[in-house]
């Protein structure tokens, strides 16, 4: 704890936490939908703006495809904007995601990872927020609560700078943290304040002095161009989240990066995986060591951009690495983790042996004990290289 | 022309300026040109109100002539025009190129 | 209401260049609303569609206000968060200016994929003016139908084959269903009655609140008539009793036009190539189908306009 700032210590739920950081943010437009297991956090929203808490225009919009659309107006006219879904209504989302990528609005997302239909589950996976892997959004997942609220107002610096103006997607586990009450800290309001300034935006269809013209025609002699300015974006937001993370630590105590090593220095037996599933990871790696295993783990915070170079880094020369997948690529070649590191690793030095484990699909349960089942195949040779499992299914 | 490199094209894809259309001509699109007889002119701006292409020129609220780098030729000008006892101040003519 | 001059006056806030065809009545439509609402500060919005199409080609713009397109279905909910964002901003004193906000939309994006979105930015009354630049089909994809094409009418998705002679179904009556919305103010217009439309649009933007405009708009190339028609065919619509001219302001419905003497619908279905099988006898039945609906349609209504 740095000193000067107050960080009050409250019990919240995954969907309070963010909530809670979307009051301090204070954006001045939230367009939401209510969706399980989402649903707190439009409605904890709509009670701070009826209750006067925030100066927020709170558009109750009639489908999610509205919701971003109104999004996408907002941003575009000028206001800091904010949503937030899960599952069915990203999926409902995404084709106006890819546009609000590809007209470099800032808005911020709070997205509740839960499996996609048929058949309907309301449960956690990954497959809903794995659906936005190509629409252009910055990509964060969140391990618990605590991190779902640091990384909410992390997000609206890295969307909003000036060399980078992307959507930010940040996702938190359907009911593992969304529904899980935790000690989280959090800050006072006008640090938060401090912490985001104000918004400067890059469009401002408000600006009636001058008429621009946002989301126009274009043919094959221009899209390719305006495709290729994405890239850079992507690519210039990796500085961005890095010193973001940073400047959070110094100021609040955490620091954050792209990914996040636990025991993985010395490690010869390593896993890659995302959000909750790495707390209950951190936990086994931690018995695997005192019984003399070097276990360790790489988590993935960013997923896009995909910090591909650091993870070659991080897990070459280990042994054995077991990607953890909580969403599947139908008819592709493992999951979209899976594929990702393995392209990441491929002709690099030292690179290790990868197997996926696809796990927890429709909220199925993970435990420590399936975790420590991973470890054990990746030291007695039986999780062969490149080979695809399923993790608790039965069969 | 040559055309910008990505870099140097505006965030999103962005238009920043209002009505750069007018720089692109259609005028060429034209088989049938009008022709403005202002002795049979009532300035009613019919022609104007409806012109598709914002090809009619009004200034001090009289008709003042055509913008033929803009006009298709679609003849709503003529049809609409009242004219003067019977005669259009607008009639279309072949172009001729 | 602003007369020709007064309107000219104001100025072009849609320029020449777009690349319609010749004679197109929706970018008449989208020019004559600008000129209206010429007044105002302005904000527009397009759905995918043949106006957004030939008005935006990228670096050439048609709007000479601040424009955004973002989908097909969705010009009512973009429109809504750009209204959104000004009461927010405004409300915290970050702008001045006092802006209006009008988003078009073709019968497509309108009647049929966009209904939900119009629907919900309607209901919750956003400070806006929706105008539906209703040509009957889908006209930008190459004339498809949609749920506004009217009965017996050929098109791509619809055609007058052997067997079946055009569309089987009657059009959707969108404007009575924006009514039943009970927001402030809804209105019929056509493409040809120039004053009608235009004080009607500022009628829309100066009572404030949700309103829905829905513009008869003959299309040259959809419909097949000879481009100088556009207006003709427009009032030759109000003429029949296919398109009667009316508002709904506070519930209160106003007819606003009454022809002295209606013309039959054949007088306007048979200028058009869109409907030229229903002049062989063997298809009498549909064209008597035709104005017996055009008839129920026009009693109903202007029973709702002397009630």
């Amino acid at each position: 704890m740095m000193a000067g700032i107050t960080k009050i210590d409250l019990a919240r739920t995954g969907n309070e936490a963010m909530a809670y950081a979307m009051k301090q943010v204070n954006p001045d437009v939230v367009a939401a939908y209510p969706i399980t297991p989402a649903t707190e956090i439009v409605q904890l929203f709509a009670q701070y703006v009826a209750d006067g808490e925030v100066d927020t225009e709170y558009v109750p919009v009639e489908s999610e495809h509205s919701a971003m659309s109104a999004c996408i107006g907002s941003s575009a006219a000028g206001a800091r904007t904010m949503t937030g879904t899960s599952s069915q209504g990203l999926a409902l989302m995404y084709e106006m995601c890819y546009i609000a990528a590809g007209l470099r609005l800032p808005i911020v997302m709070a997205d509740v990872n839960r499996a996609l239909s048929a058949p309907i589950n309301i449960h956690c996976d990954h497959s809903d927020t794995m659906g936005m892997r190509d629409a252009g959004w910055i990509h964060i997942f969140s391990e618990n609560a605590q991190e779902a609220y640091d990384n909410m107002l992390q997000a609206v610096r890295i969307a909003e700078h000036e060399s980078v103006r992307l959507p930010v997607l940040v996702t938190t586990d359907g009911f593992i943290i969304s529904h899980g009450m935790e000690r989280v800290a959090t800050l006072p309001d006008d640090e938060v304040k401090k912490f985001i300034g104000p918004f400067k935006p890059g469009t401002m269809l408000l600006d009636v002095a001058k008429p621009i013209t946002v989301g126009a025609l274009n043919f094959t002699d221009f899209y390719f161009e305006h495709r290729r300015a994405l890239v850079d974006a992507q690519a210039a937001s990796v500085a961005v989240i890095k010193q973001v993370g940073r400047e959070f630590g110094q100021k609040y105590g955490t620091a954050y990066d792209c990914i996040e090593p636990y025991q993985l220095a010395d490690a010869e037996y390593a896993i890659v995986a995302l959000g909750s599933t790495c707390g209950t990871a951190k936990v086994v790696i931690d018995q695997l060591r005192a019984g003399g295993v070097k276990a360790g783990m790489l988590k993935i915070r960013v997923f896009r951009p995909f910090p591909a170079a650091e993870i070659a880094a991080a897990l070459a020369g280990k042994k054995s690495v077991a990607v953890l997948d909580r969403s599947d690529v139908l008819g592709g070649f493992g999951g979209p983790v899976f594929t990702e590191v393995r392209s990441a690793l491929y002709q690099k030095p030292n690179a290790p042996l990868l197997a996926d484990y696809i796990y927890g699909l429709g909220g199925r349960e993970i435990d420590m004990e399936m975790i420590g089942s991973v470890f054990a195949q990746l030291q007695d040779g039986t999780a062969k290289p490149d080979s695809v499992q399923y993790l608790g299914v039965r069969d | 022309m040559s055309l910008k490199k990505y870099q140097d094209l505006a965030l999103g894809g962005n238009i920043e300026r209002g009505g750069t259309a007018v720089d692109f001509k259609t005028g060429d699109w034209r088989s049938l040109k009008p022709v403005y007889k202002p002795e049979n002119c009532i300035h009613c701006l019919f022609c104007w109100a409806y012109c598709p292409d914002s090809a009619v020129h009004v200034a001090d609220g009289k008709m003042a002539g055509f913008d033929l780098d803009h006009c298709k030729g679609c003849g709503i000008c003529a049809h609409e025009c009242p004219g003067k006892k019977g005669a259009k101040a607008i009639v279309m003519e072949p172009e001729v190129k | 209401m602003a007369t020709l001059k007064e309107l000219a006056a104001r100025g072009d806030k849609f320029t020449g260049g777009h690349r319609a065809c010749a004679g197109c009545g929706a970018t008449i439509a989208a020019r004559q609303a600008l000129l209206a609402a010429g007044k105002h500060k302005v904000v527009a919005g397009c759905a995918t569609g043949c106006l957004e199409v030939v008005s935006t080609i990228f670096p050439y713009t048609a709007w000479n206000v601040p424009f955004i397109h973002s989908a097909f279905e969705n010009a009512a909910a973009t429109v809504s968060g750009v209204e959104a964002a000004y009461q927010s901003l405004k409300r915290q004193g970050r702008i001045t200016e006092n802006i209006k906000f009008i988003a078009f939309g073709g019968d497509g994006g309108t009647y049929d994929i966009g209904i939900q979105s119009l629907s919900g930015a309607m209901e919750r009354g956003h400070d806006m003016l929706y105008i539906c630049y209703n040509n009957q089909a889908y006209m930008n994809t190459g004339i498809q139908r949609s749920s506004a094409t009217p009965r017996g009418c050929n098109t791509t998705t619809s055609p007058a084959g052997r067997k079946i002679p055009g569309k089987a179904q009657f059009r959707k009556d969108l404007t009575e269903i924006m009514a039943a919305h009970n927001i402030p103010y809804v209105a019929q217009c056509v493409i040809g009655n120039w004053s009608d439309f235009t004080r009607k649009v500022e009628k829309a933007l100066d009572k404030g609140g949700a309103a829905f405009i829905n513009i008869l708009q003959p299309c040259r190339l959809g419909w097949g008539y000879k481009p100088e028609l556009t207006a003709e065919l427009g009032r030759l619509a109000v003429e029949t009793c296919f398109w009667p001219l009316y508002e709904v302001e506070d519930g209160v419905y106003k007819l606003n036009a009454t022809p002295k003497d209606k013309k039959p619908i054949t007088d306007w279905l048979f200028q058009q190539e869109r409907f030229r099988h229903l002049k062989q006898p063997a298809n009498g039945a549909i064209v008597d189908e035709i104005q017996r609906e055009v008839d129920q349609r026009w009693e109903r209504l202007v029973r709702k306009c002397d009630g």
